[in-house]
C-alpha cells in the first residue's frame, strides 16, 4: 500500500522505540527457598516434587523426591512433617498435606515397581556403613548413587533399625519398610546382617574401607531408679517393642502401666492395647508439656488409652504401683506433693529414652563423646578422619527424617573427602516467606483429610491406622501448594505486563524479561503469586 | 454468575494462565502466540492500566474474530501513546479520527464491511471502537448513543480511568465523587469532585436495550476475556466498560494498577456485571470484601480524605455508595437470594 | 435521458448512478430532498449494495463517512448551513486523512439569526478545510459535478464538496439530462483506495504528528489540491467525450475576451448576471462574466488570464467576511495582484435576499460609470439599519436586533427552521 505520509503508519513499528531506557529498576526472576524445603530435615525439595505431582506426573515427582530421600512411603507414615507446620498455605487455610502426598508417591512407586536410578559410573572407593537404620540406609543409598561401593554391617537380623524394632507396624507396615529398604539394596549395596561391629578401626582395616559412616542409633533403654519388689515385672520400652518383632510375643498381663511421655510411651501403650491389655500412661507433667506429638496422643486417647498426668512412680510391687501426685510450681515445673496413691499393675514399661551403645568406638583416636553422643563437625565427620556419623548417635533431634538427612549430607561429604575435596553445599536462597506471596490468586481449597481405620480395628489389630490418599485426592492436595518462591508457570507476569516485556519461553522453560521494553513498573513482581520475581535497582 | 471460574487448584482461573488447564481452557493472554495487538514500544506510563486493558480486550477480540478485526480509536491517552509518528504499536488495522466520533466512525466501518461482504469483496471482518471515559461518556456520548440506538454491528470498549488523563487529569463525568483532579481540586468546603454528579454509562447503555452490556476490570482477566469473547459472538451494538487504573492520574504506585482494579471490585466501588437486551444476566461476586478505605488510601487523588484529620463523613458516603452497588447488583453471595 | 425534475432529485439520481456504497443522512433544509430521494432509492432496491444510515447528527454523518471511506467504500453525504458547522471538526478530519468522500452542500445562510435561505456562507466557512469545493450554476451542472466529484476525489484522494444553491437549485424543477448507468460506469471506475483498513494488510491511520513532520503533511495536502487543479480540466474533457456536454472545469467565461468590466460570481446567480450582461451588451457595454466552479483549489491562473485585459472587476458574492468584506473577492484580488485593475466587492443575496435584474443593472451601470464603492451591500435597507444603530446608541437594553428590525420592516418571522 502506498501510504499517505506520516498520517498512516506500518503496523508494530513502535518496536523501534526502546522504552527500556525509562527504567530505574528492573525485575529479575529468582528462586526463593520455600519454607517447607528449608524446614525438611531430609532436605527434600518439596515444592519441586509437588510441582510434578500437580500435573499428575507422579513418577517425575517421585524421582525428584528420591534424589534427596529414597523412602517416601516410610516418610509418608512416620515423618513428623515439620514442613507442614511452616507451610505458607497454613496462613491461608491449612498447610498443604505434604506428608500425605509423599506417602501417595511412595505407595505408587511400590505399586508400580519404580526403581531407583543406579550410579552411572563406579568410583572404586569402598565405604562402610554401620547400622541399617534410616540414617545408615540413606547414606548407603546416596553413596551408592555417587558410584561408591557400599557395605552395610547390621547387628540385627533385618534392615530398618528402629523403624523395624521400635515403630509399631500399625503405623509402619513391614512390607512397606522392607520394600523401600530392598530397593536401596538393589542398587548394589552389600548388606551383612547379624554382623555387629565391635571395633570400628579393625572392621575398616579388615574390609579395606576408605571411609565409614556410623549410624548405630540409640538402643539402650534408660532406667529410672524406682524401688522395686523382686516380683515386680519391669521392662524397658525398646526391648518390649523389639520383642514384638520376634516369634514370641511378650507377656505383660492385663494392667500395663507405661511410664513416660514421649512417642515411645504412646507406641507402647497402643501396642499393649492391641494385645488385649488395658494400658495406663503415667507421666510426670501435663499434656501440654509432653514430648510426644499431639496427634499421636490424640490417636491414643481415641483408642481408649488412659493417662495419669502429673504423677511419678515411687514404688513398684508385684501387682501394684505407688504413685505420688505432682503439682506445677510457679515456673511450671512439677513438684512432689506428698500425696500418694496405689494403683494396680501387672507390669511396668519404662519409656524414658535411650542411650547410645558406643562400644565399637572404644580406642578410636580423636573421637569426642559428649552427653553420651558422638560429636561431629558440620561435614558429619567425627574427630577421627574418615569416620563419619549420623542419626540418633549424634547430637540432634532423634527421628527418622533427621537420620535420613544426616545420611545424605554425610554421603556428600564422604564423597568429597574421598576425592580429597570439600563439599560446599549450595548457598541457600532467601526464604519465600508469606509476605512475598500474592495469595489472591490461589483458589480456595481446604485440606484433604486422610482416612483413618475404624476404631474397633484400631483397638484390636495391628492394621495400619492411617490410610493414604487416592489419585484424585493426592492430586488435589498437591495442587494446594502455593509453589512458594518458585515459578509455577501461571503466566501472570507474561499477562500483566502492559509493555509485553515478558517473553514466554514455553512449557517448562519459564520466562525471560525483554529489557528493551520493560519500563520497570513492577507489576509483574506485584502480581506474581509465588514471589518468584524481584525488583532490583538499575545501575545508572 | 457471569463467568464460571474453573475450580481447579492451585490457582484455578485466577491467574493469567495455569499450566494445569487444558490449552482450550487457558486465557488468550496465556498463549505464547497471542496477537499482542498493542505491541511493545508504546509510550504509556509505567504500569498503565489502559495499555494493559487494551491489549487484553483487543487480543481477545482478535482471537474471537480469528484475526479479522478493525479498530476505531478515540483521541486520548491510548491513541496518543500508541501512534505518535513515526511509530505505531498497533498490529491490527486501526484508525483514529477524532475525540468524540469514534462510535460513528466504527458504524461507518461496519457499514462498509457489510457492503463489501455483500459484494463478495471481503470476508467477515469485525469492528471494535474504543476510547477513554471522556471520549465515551462525555464528548462521544452522542455518537455512542446513536450507534447503540441503530444497533450497529460494533463492539464499543470504554477504558475508564476516571478522568481526562491525556490532557492532564481533568474531571470527566466518570470521575468518582471526592476524587481530586486538576479541575476538582481538594480545596474549599467540598474538596475534590462533587457528590451527586456524574453518570454510569453501562446503565445508560442498558437503557438502549442493546444486545450486550458488560463491565470488567484489568484485575479479572478471565472475566474480561469471557465478556469480550461473548460480545464478539453476538451481532449488533455491544458495550464493554473496563475499569483501568491510571497510576499518574490516581496518584498510585505503578505496580498497584491491578491491585487497585481488584480493590475497586472487591469493595463494591465498581460493580462487575453483564446484561443482555437491557436485563442484568450475571455478576462477578465479591470474593474477599474490603472496606473502601483499602481502595482509597492507596491513591493520592483521595489523600485529602486521610492524613491528620480524616474526612470520616466523606469516607462513609463513599462506603455507602459501594454498599449500594453491592445491594443493587447483588455482589455478595448472601445477598444474591 | 431528458427529464423535468427537481434539482435535489436530479442530484440524488446522479449519486445513485455513481454506485455509492455508504450514504449517511441527517436532515437539514434545503438538503433534505436529496437524501430522502436516495433513501427511497436504496430502500426500493434501485441503488443496490449500499448502506443508507440515518445518523443522529451531521457530526456523526461525516464521522460515519470517514469510517466507511477508510474501509474502502464509496461514501456520500449531504448537508447545509448549521449542519456543516456541526460537522466541522470531522470535515477537517476527512480531508486531513485524505478520504475521498463526496458531500453535497445545499448552500444556506448561517445563524444567528437562524435563516434557511440561500447564500454561500456555509460552504465558504470551510474554505480552508482542505476539501475540494465545486460550485454548480445549474441543476444540470449540479448533477454532472457529482459524477465528476467522485472521480476527482478518488483520483487525488481528497474529499469533494459539491455546492448548489439551496432552494434556488435544490427545489427548482428544470429539464435535466440524466445519463445512463453505462455512461457513468464508463466514466467512473470502482473505487480503488490509496489506503484502506484491511486485516490482511494492517495499517494505523490517523497518527499523531508533531512539528517534525506536520508542515510536510500540510504541504502535501496543498500539493494534492494543486494536482486537482490540473486534473479538473482533464476530467471535464473526458466527461465531454462520454456524456457529450461541457460540464465542470475550473471556470466559465462569458463574453470576457473584450470586456472592460468583468463580473465574477459563483453558483446560480451567474444565470441572472448573464441575462443582465446580455442586455447591457446590446446597449453597447463591454461587459462580461467569469463564473468560478472550482473555488478550492482556486484557479489563480485561469482567473488572472480571464481578467487581465479588463479595466474593472466586480466580485458579486453571496457571502460576507464580517469585518473586512468579501470572501471570494480576496481570492480574486490575489489572482489580480500586479494587474492595474479596479476591484469591487458586492455582497448580495444574503440569507435568500432576491438579487433582481433591476438591481444588477443599476449596480453594473454604476460600476461602468466608475461610481461603485469598493464594498457594496446590494439593496441594503438603510432605514432599518440606521434605526437599529440609533436604538443601540441610545438604549442600553436595546433588545434582540433581528427581532427589532423585523418589527421595523413589518414582517412576521417565517416559521421554517
Ligand atoms: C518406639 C519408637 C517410635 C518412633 N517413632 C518415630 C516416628 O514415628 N517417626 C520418627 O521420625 N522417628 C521415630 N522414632 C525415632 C527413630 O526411630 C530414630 O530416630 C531413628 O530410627 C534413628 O535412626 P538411626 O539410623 O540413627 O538408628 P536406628 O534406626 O536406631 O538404627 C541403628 C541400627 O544400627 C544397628 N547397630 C547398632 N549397633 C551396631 C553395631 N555395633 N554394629 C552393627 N550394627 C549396629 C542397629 O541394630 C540398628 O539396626 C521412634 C523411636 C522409637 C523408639
Ligand atoms: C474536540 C476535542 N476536545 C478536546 C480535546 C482534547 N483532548 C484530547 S484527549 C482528551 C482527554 C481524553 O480523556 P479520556 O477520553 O478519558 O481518555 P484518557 O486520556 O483518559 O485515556 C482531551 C480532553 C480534543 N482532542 N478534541
Ligand atoms: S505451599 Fe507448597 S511450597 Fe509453600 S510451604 Fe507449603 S508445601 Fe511448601
Ligand atoms: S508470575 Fe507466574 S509465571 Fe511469572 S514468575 Fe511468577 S509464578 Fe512464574
Ligand atoms: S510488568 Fe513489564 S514493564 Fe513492568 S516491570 Fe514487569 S516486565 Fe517490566
Ligand atoms: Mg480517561
Amino acid at each position: 500500500m502506498e501510504k499517505p505520509f506520516a498520517i498512516t503508519l506500518d503496523p508494530g513499528s513502535s518496536l523501534a522505540n526502546h522504552t527500556g531506557s525509562w527504567r530505574t529498576s528492573r525485575p529479575v526472576y529468582i528462586d526463593r527457598l520455600p519454607p517447607c524445603n528449608k524446614q525438611c530435615p531430609a532436605g527434600e525439595d518439596i515444592q519441586g516434587w509437588l510441582f510434578h505431582a500437580e500435573s499428575g506426573d507422579y513418577e517425575s515427582a517421585w524421582r525428584h523426591l528420591t534424589k534427596d530421600n529414597p523412602f517416601p512411603a516410610i516418610m509418608g507414615r512416620v515423618c513428623y512433617h515439620s514442613c507442614e507446620s511452616v507451610c505458607n498455605r497454613g496462613q491461608i487455610d491449612e498447610p498443604v498435606g505434604i506428608n500425605s502426598v509423599e506417602r501417595f508417591l511412595g505407595d505408587e512407586a511400590l505399586k508400580l515397581g519404580w526403581k531407583l536410578t543406579p550410579p552411572s559410573s563406579e568410583s572404586g572407593k569402598n565405604v562402610l556403613v554401620v547400622g541399617a537404620g534410616p540414617s545408615g540406609m540413606s547414606a548407603a543409598y546416596h553413596l551408592r548413587r555417587l558410584g561408591h561401593s557400599v557395605t552395610v554391617y547390621e547387628a540385627g537380623p533385618l534392615l530398618g533399625g528402629m523403624m523395624r524394632f521400635g515403630i509399631p507396624k500399625y503405623r509402619l507396615p513391614r512390607d512397606i519398610l522392607e520394600a523401600e529398604m530392598q530397593r536401596v539394596v538393589e542398587l548394589g549395596v552389600k548388606v551383612n546382617l547379624n554382623t555387629k561391629v565391635d571395633n570400628i578401626l579393625n572392621t575398616m582395616a579388615d574390609g579395606k574401607f576408605d571411609a565409614a559412616f556410623l549410624a548405630v542409633g540409640a538402643h539402650i533403654g534408660k532406667r529410672a531408679r524406682i524401688p522395686a519388689g523382686d516380683a515386680a515385672k519391669i521392662v524397658d520400652a525398646i526391648s518390649l517393642l523389639r520383642s514384638m518383632e520376634g516369634e514370641e510375643k511378650p507377656m505383660l498381663g492385663r494392667r500395663v502401666v507405661v511410664y513416660g511421655g514421649g512417642n515411645t510411651a504412646i507406641d507402647v501403650a497402643r501396642t499393649a492395647k492391641r494385645m488385649g491389655a488395658e494400658p495406663l500412661i503415667v507421666y510426670r507433667r501435663t499434656r501440654a508439656a509432653m514430648p510426644a506429638h499431639d496427634f499421636e496422643m490424640e490417636e491414643a486417647l481415641q483408642e481408649g488409652i488412659m493417662v495419669k498426668w502429673l504423677s511419678t512412680i515411687t514404688q513398684a510391687d508385684e501387682s501394684s504401683l505407688t504413685i505420688e501426685k505432682m503439682a506445677l510450681d510457679e515456673t511450671g515445673f512439677p513438684q512432689p506433693t506428698g500425696e500418694f496413691e496405689t494403683i494396680e499393675a501387672d507390669s511396668l514399661v519404662l519409656a524414658l529414652g535411650q542411650d547410645v551403645d558406643l562400644g565399637l568406638l572404644e580406642g578410636v583416636p580423636g573421637l569426642e563423646v559428649k552427653d553420651g553422643v558422638v560429636k561431629v563437625a558440620p561435614n558429619m565427620m567425627t574427630g577421627h578422619p574418615g569416620i563419619f556419623a549420623g542419626g540418633d548417635m549424634v547430637p540432634a533431634e532423634r527421628n527418622v527424617t533427621v537420620g535420613i538427612g544426616h545420611g545424605k549430607q554425610a554421603a556428600r561429604h564422604i564423597d568429597a573427602w574421598l576425592r580429597g575435596e570439600e563439599h560446599v553445599p549450595a548457598v541457600q536462597h532467601e526464604v519465600a516467606n508469606f509476605e512475598k506471596l500474592n495469595t489472591w490468586y490461589y483458589a480456595d481449597a481446604p485440606k484433604t483429610v486422610r482416612p483413618m481405620l475404624d476404631i474397633i480395628r484400631r483397638q484390636s489389630t495391628f492394621d495400619e491406622v492411617q490410610g493414604g490418599l487416592d489419585e484424585s485426592t493426592a492430586l488435589f492436595e498437591a495442587r494446594r501448594c502455593l509453589s512458594c518462591g518458585n515459578c509455577f508457570e501461571c503466566d501472570n507476569c507474561y499477562g500483566v505486563c502492559p509493555d509485553n516485556a515478558v517473553i514466554k519461553l514455553g512449557p517448562g522453560k519459564r520466562f525471560q524479561f525483554n529489557y528493551d521494553y520493560c519500563k520497570g513498573c513492577g507489576m509483574c513482581v506485584a502480581e506474581c503469586p509465588c514471589g518468584a520475581i524481584k525488583m532490583e535497582a538499575e545501575e545508572i | 454468575m457471569s463467568f464460571q471460574p474453573v475450580h481447579f487448584y492451585q490457582t484455578g482461573t485466577f491467574t493469567v494462565g495455569n499450566r494445569l488447564l487444558e490449552a482450550s481452557e487457558r486465557s488468550v493472554q496465556a498463549n505464547i502466540e497471542r496477537t499482542n495487538s498493542l505491541n511493545s514500544g508504546h509510550r504509556a506510563c509505567q504500569g498503565c492500566g489502559e495499555a494493559l486493558g487494551a491489549r487484553y480486550a483487543i487480543d481477545a477480540a482478535m482471537n474471537a474474530a480469528r484475526g479479522r478485526l478493525i479498530a476505531a480509536n478515540a483521541t486520548g491517552c491510548l491513541e496518543v501513546f500508541s501512534t505518535p509518528y513515526p511509530e505505531t504499536s498497533w498490529q491490527i488495522p486501526w484508525i483514529h479520527s477524532l475525540f468524540g466520533n469514534t462510535a460513528a466512525v466504527a458504524t461507518g466501518i461496519a457499514a462498509a464491511i457489510k457492503v463489501k461482504k455483500q459484494k463478495g469483496q471481503m470476508g467477515d471482518v469485525r469492528v471494535v471502537a474504543q476510547g477513554g471515559d471522556g471520549g465515551t461518556t462525555d464528548i462521544g456520548f452522542g455518537c455512542l448513543s446513536g450507534m447503540f440506538e441503530r444497533n450497529d454491528d460494533v463492539l464499543y470498549i470504554c477504558y475508564d480511568n476516571g478522568g481526562y488523563m491525556n490532557t492532564g487529569v481533568q474531571r470527566s463525568s466518570a470521575t468518582p465523587p471526592a476524587a481530586r483532579t486538576a479541575t476538582t481540586m481538594p480545596v474549599g468546603p467540598e474538596p475534590g469532585n462533587q457528590f451527586g454528579q456524574g453518570k454510569f454509562l453501562p446503565a445508560i447503555a442498558m437503557a438502549h436495550e442493546i444486545p450486550y452490556v458488560a463491565t470488567a476490570t484489568v484485575a479479572d482477566l478471565r472475566d474480561l476475556e469471557y465478556k469480550v469473547t461473548k460480545a464478539m459472538g453476538m451481532r449488533g451494538a455491544r458495550y464493554i466498560h473496563i475499569l483501568v487504573p491510571c497510576p499518574l492520574g490516581w496518584g498510585a504506585a505503578s505496580e498497584d494498577t491491578i491491585l487497585l482494579a481488584r480493590l475497586a471490585k472487591e469493595t463494591g466501588i465498581f460493580p462487575v456485571f453483564e446484561a443482555e437486551n437491557g436485563e442484568i444476566t450475571g455478576n462477578l461476586k465479591i470474593r474477599r470484601k474490603q472496606p473502601v478505605e483499602e481502595y482509597l488510601k492507596r491513591q493520592k487523588r483521595y489523600a485529602h480524605l486521610f492524613g491528620k484529620k480524616p474526612a470520616v463523613a466523606t469516607i462513609a458516603r463513599l462506603q455507602a455508595a459501594a454498599d449500594k452497588n453491592i445491594r443493587k447488583y447483588g455482589l455478595l453471595d448472601q445477598e444474591a437470594n | 435521458m431528458l427529464k423535468q425534475t427537481e434539482g435535489s432529485h436530479a442530484v440524488a439520481e446522479a449519486v445513485g448512478l455513481c454506485r455509492p456504497e455508504v450514504i449517511c443522512a441527517y436532515p437539514i433544509s434545503p438538503q433534505t430532498h436529496i437524501v430522502e430521494g436516495l433513501g427511497e432509492m436504496v430502500k426500493a432496491g434501485e441503488v443496490t449494495d449500499c448502506e443508507f444510515i440515518n445518523v443522529e447528527s451531521e457530526f456523526a454523518a461525516m464521522s460515519v463517512a470517514i469510517g466507511s471511506s477508510a474501509t474502502g467504500a464509496r461514501t456520500y453525504t449531504a448537508t447545509a448551513s448549521q449542519g456543516i458547522l456541526f460537522m466541522c471538526e470531522a470535515v477537517y478530519n476527512a480531508s486531513g486523512l485524505g478520504l475521498p468522500i463526496v458531500m453535497t452542500v445545499a448552500n444556506r445562510a448561517i445563524g444567528a439569526p437562524i435563516n434557511i435561505w440561500n447564500d454561500h456562507t456555509d460552504a465558504l466557512s470551510q474554505r480552508d478545510s482542505g476539501w475540494i469545493q465545486l460550485f454548480a450554476e445549474t441543476n444540470q451542472e449540479a448533477l454532472d459535478l457529482h459524477i465528476l466529484a467522485f472521480k476527482l476525489a478518488e483520483e487525488v484522494s481528497l474529499p469533494v464538496m459539491v455546492c448548489m444553491d439551496g432552494f434556488i437549485l435544490t427545489h427548482a424543477y428544470e429539464r435535466v439530462d440524466v445519463p445512463t448507468q453505462e455512461q457513468v460506469d464508463a466514466f467512473l471506475p470502482p473505487y480503488e483506495p490509496r489506503q484502506v483498513l484491511d486485516p490482511t494488510d494492517p495499517v494505523s491511520i490517523g497518527a499523531m504528528v508533531g512539528p517534525e513532520a506536520f508542515s510536510e503533511v500540510r504541504y502535501l495536502a496543498h500539493a494534492k489540491q494543486m494536482q486537482a487543479l490540473e486534473l479538473i480540466p482533464k476530467l471535464a474533457a473526458q466527461f465531454k467525450t462520454i456524456f457529450g456536454r461541457d460540464s465542470g472545469g475550473l471556470t466559465h467565461s462569458y463574453l470576457t475576451d473584450d470586456a472592460e468590466t468583468i463580473v465574477v460570481a459563483m453558483g446560480s446567480i451567474l444565470g441572472t448576471i448573464k441575462d443582465v450582461v446580455d442586455e447591457m451588451r446590446q446597449a453597447g457595454e463591454k461587459i462580461g462574466v467569469l463564473g468560478i466552479i472550482s473555488y478550492r483549489p482556486f484557479p489563480l491562473e485561469e482567473v488572472r488570464n480571464a481578467l487581465q485585459n479588463a479595466k474593472r472587476v466586480v466580485v458579486l458574492e453571496k457571502s460576507l467576511a464580517v469585518g473586512i468584506g468579501g470572501v471570494v473577492s480576496t481570492d480574486v484580488r490575489m489572482a489580480m495582484s500586479g494587474l492595474q485593475l479596479e476591484g469591487h466587492t458586492v455582497v448580495a443575496g444574503l440569507g435568500g435576499r432576491a438579487i433582481t435584474m433591476k438591481s444588477l443593472h443599476a449596480l453594473f451601470a454604476k460600476a461602468v460609470a466608475g461610481e461603485l464603492e469598493r464594498l457594496t451591500f446590494l439593496d441594503l435597507d438603510w432605514d432599518v439599519v440606521n434605526k437599529q444603530l440609533e436604538r443601540e446608541r441610545t438604549t442600553r437594553r436595546s433588545g434582540p436586533a433581528a427581532e427589532s428590525m423585523l418589527r421595523d420592516v413589518g414582517v412576521v418571522a417565517a416559521r421554517i427552521g
